[in-house]
């Protein structure tokens, strides 16, 4: 190497020519390939909102199923209505975006936020399940909470009575491997099936994960040694289907509104 | 220009005579993590090569122009723009692999092999050659994360490349997998025999005794 290579200048314009012809490539390929990876994603969630709906099979054709049975809805958690299509505030993409905006979320008093929020959406997409005839079989919801080691991101489909779970998939997590990673083991996510979130009245949340032996409709096995992942499943739950989660839309719902609203 | 023979021996020797895992034993953090399944390791390997390959060349074209007290940085810089360009990629067109590889993608940035190469090698050798080695040493990594892959999968989940070979008793068939080859840890044993094998066949590659 030459002695000019050592001088100051030479050294500070390497290094600037180097970082802006790998800043051009870097950016240029997440730009090029953005379009390509959104389609992916979006493809991605409507596989995890299908196999919530128990409807996915290997060899099920993703995007046709979804176009023939799922309906979006966006609704409002505040007042808990139907937004129409033409009203859906510009901002809005996913429930997900949305709880990290400050223009569409809002803070969860302290007292409340048992599932550890701290912001939570405004609005949020719910997806109505058909069956073959057009009819509503369920209804998928966005649930999320913290675990252990950080947020668990999950769908949860209530069969038409707003009460007994269908399915539940939790799609993303950071839980430990073999431990509360095994919230998305098939065997356990299946003993979900034909529970119950609510007690008689549909007022009060029952369901909760139990260590050693769970019994009765309310009740799925805690994932042992990940008392703190199921701790975490359990409060997500108790605060999404409670009264500042999708508690009043599901009353709604049982009483016949905003299906076709 | 290189002779085609010296060519042939930067492309083909890392494979099995210099090979980066089994002699200099680099880069086998990544061969734990991501050898359970045949198609997350293909992927692995193909995005190992390229990164190392390309960063080869690049860095080669420039060595003359990199000053020394900030040529690791140089190096680093370009890796990682590489592996971001990989790791986009692969999301794009193999969203569900990328997905599986997840952090592993990105660590590629530390993988010793790359850097390793780009020191020893790029700065010092013309772009061709330094290329050909990048792929050399990429093939070299490939061939022992394929055969641990392999073994993995074969004997591990009973299928290969995700088509199930061997009948599982749980569905019904004969096979018992063995389970602590999904393990990271298998890994380490299967890698310790192929550098077994390796050096039996090749003495010259045992350390003489201390």
């Amino acid at each position: 190497m030459s002695k000019k290579n050592e001088s100051l200048g030479k050294t500070i314009g390497v290094v600037i020519a180097l970082c802006l012809v790998c800043s051009i490539i870097v950016s240029g390929a997440a730009i090029g390939l953005r379009p390509m990876q959104e389609r992916n994603a979006a493809l991605d969630m409507q596989r995890n909102i299908l196999d919530a709906a128990g409807l996915l099979q290997a060899d099920t054709n993703v995007t046709e199923l979804y176009n023939q049975r799922v309906e979006e809805k966006v609704v409002s958690l505040q007042d808990y209505s139907v937004i129409p299509q033409d009203q859906v505030p510009s901002g809005f993409e996913s429930a997900r975006k949305a709880a990290n905006d400050a223009a569409l979320s809002h803070n969860v008093p302290k007292s409340e936020d048992i599932a550890g929020l701290g912001t939570q959406e405004n609005l949020t997409t719910i997806y109505f399940i058909k069956d073959e005839q057009g009819q509503t079989q369920s209804v998928v919801l966005h649930i999320r909470g913290q675990g252990l080691w950080g947020t668990i991101y999950g769908l949860i489909a209530l069969k038409d009575d707003y009460n007994t779970v269908r399915g539940v998939n939790f799609y993303e997590h950071s839980e430990t491997p073999g431990l509360g990673g095994e919230i998305q083991n098939p065997n356990w996510v299946q003993t979900w099936q034909g529970k119950e979130i609510y007690g008689d009245d549909n007022d009060k949340v029952l369901f909760q994960l139990v260590k050693g032996g769970a019994s009765g409709e309310h009740q799925v096995d805690a994932l042992s040694g990940a008392t703190l992942t199921s701790n975490g499943v359990t409060n997500l739950i108790q605060f999404w289907m409670g009264p500042h989660g999708y508690g009043p839309l599901l009353d709604k719902l049982r009483q016949g509104e905003l299906i076709n609203g | 220009m290189a002779s085609a023979k010296e060519m042939k021996s930067v492309l083909f020797g890392p494979i099995l005579a210099n090979n980066p895992i089994a002699l200099q034993i680099l880069g086998i953090c990544s061969a734990l993590a991501v050898t359970s399944k045949l198609d997350k390791t293909l992927a692995m390997c193909l995005a190992l090569t390229a990164v190392t390959a390309f960063s080869n060349l690049f860095i080669s074209i420039i060595r003359n122009h990199i000053p020394s007290s900030v040529r690791i940085i140089v190096q680093m810089t370009i890796i990682a723009s590489l592996v971001i360009v990989v790791d986009q990629i692969l999301r794009a067109y193999a969203y569900d692999i990328a997905k599986e590889l997840s952090v592993f993608v990105g660590l590629i940035i530390t993988n010793c092999i790359v850097m390793g190469r780009a020191e020893a090698y790029a700065m010092k050798s013309p772009p061709v050659m330094s290329f050909l080695d990048g792929i050399g040493n990429g093939l070299g990594y490939s061939l022992v994360l394929l055969v641990v892959g392999f073994i993995r999968e074969l004997f591990g989940s009973g299928s290969l490349f995700g088509m199930q070979v061997l009948p599982l008793a749980s569905d019904g068939g004969w096979y018992q997998p063995v389970g602590l080859l999904l393990m990271p840890p298998s890994a380490f044993f299967i890698i310790g025999g192929f550098i077994w094998v390796l050096r039996t066949f090749r003495t010259e590659q045992v350390e003489p005794k201390e």
